[in-house]
């Protein structure tokens, strides 16, 4: 006998000893819930989190090195995911940030059960600001919740103007997006306005500031827009 | 490029609602996927049955249906498909629409034995 409902979402039909059982949920699920939770950790903190999306080498270590150096490190953990090694960890605790190596192995994301593992070294009471710098990929972490606040996508003037446009579902989701390199700009032929008009298209959505970790320029914009002041430590 | 580990996630679900309605067996898993959800038709054939090895739907069949991606323009209101990125509205040719749909990754049905 099959029943014509179920209390936790499932229809189930059928005869002749098969069953459809219809159940129209989400793949990601589990994820969504346990980003909920996070999210809820987090607002009950009031502690600011940032999810740190670009590809490989666009500078995201690098970026977060030059905010430590502008305005310290004291009250910023990051998150970081790799692939493989924790070399990304080394740096930012170089540069006198809280680090936490995540070492994802063959996953090309970061999903909300690592970053909760992750959470388990840091002392989020004393934090001011959490970055989680997710693995290097345009396309896989776009799907995966981590409880964050914001999004930051980063695009180097070295990866050309049209990535927003390749890859539109994490630009899509990105609050701010960060023009990286710009120190490179005219080396590598990267036209800022076309690159600002792709943004429009398809992420009108976010804010874009244009910022080099080697000269600093709009260092003190993007630390204003993710709520750290100049004046802080060193 | 995630397919294995959205499918491991699969697993896990298929085999709690296997257990839980009492089946043996799952002989069929449908899936439905929007356009845009960023996962590849020939990954997930291929990582469906290493991915369910091991559990009630070792056996089973599986079914996408692909959802096409569907914009709202904000102006507007004029709905579109989409192919690629959203573009600009086809109305009335201003930018800023809302993908309604086309992201979707859902576990539609399953067929169970008995």
């Amino acid at each position: 006998m099959c029943s014509d409902g179920d209390r936790r979402g499932g229809a189930l039909k059928g005869g002749s000893g098969l069953r459809t059982l219809t159940l129209q949920r989400s793949l990601l699920a589990h994820n969504q819930t346990l980003a909920a939770d996070l999210r809820r950790r987090f607002a009950a903190l009031s502690l600011p989190v940032v999810n740190l999306l670009a590809s490989p080498g666009a500078g995201k270590t690098a970026l977060l090195e030059a905010l430590a150096r502008r305005c310290g490190g004291e009250g910023v953990a990051v998150i970081v995911g790799d692939l493989a090694t924790d070399l990304d960890a080394r740096r930012l605790r170089q540069a006198g940030l809280t680090a936490v190596a995540l070492t994802t192995g063959q996953a090309c994301h970061l999903d909300a059960a690592m970053v909760q593992r992750g959470l388990e070294h840091l002392d989020l009471g004393s934090l001011q600001l959490l970055v989680i710098e997710n693995v290097g990929n345009l396309v896989c972490p776009a799907a995966f919740d981590l409880g964050e606040g914001r999004r930051l996508v980063l695009l180097s003037v070295t990866e050309g103007e049209d990535k927003p446009l390749k890859y539109p579902a994490l630009f899509q989701s990105a609050d701010l997006v960060a023009i990286s390199k710009s120190d490179l700009a005219a080396a590598a032929g990267f036209d800022a306005a076309l690159a600002r008009q792709h943004l429009q298209q398809v992420a009108p959505q976010a804010a874009v500031v244009s910022v080099s970790a080697r000269t600093g320029e709009g260092m003190a914009a993007l630390a204003a827009a993710l709520g750290l002041s100049a004046d802080r430590g060193r | 490029m995630h397919e294995l580990s959205l499918l491991l996630a699969l697993a896990e679900q298929v085999q709690a609602e296997a257990q839980r309605h009492g089946a043996i067996r799952v002989l069929a898993v449908e899936l439905r996927i929007g356009s845009l959800a960023g996962v590849d038709a020939d990954a997930l054939a291929f990582a469906f049955p290493l991915a369910m090895a091991g559990t009630a739907a070792a056996d089973a069949r599986l079914h996408i249906t692909w959802l096409p991606a569907i914009a709202r323009c904000r102006r507007c209101g004029h709905r579109f498909g989409v192919a690629g990125g959203v573009g600009p509205c086809p109305r009335c040719h201003r930018h800023g629409a809302d993908l309604l749909q086309g992201r979707d990754l859902h576990l539609h049905s399953l067929t169970l034995d008995p």
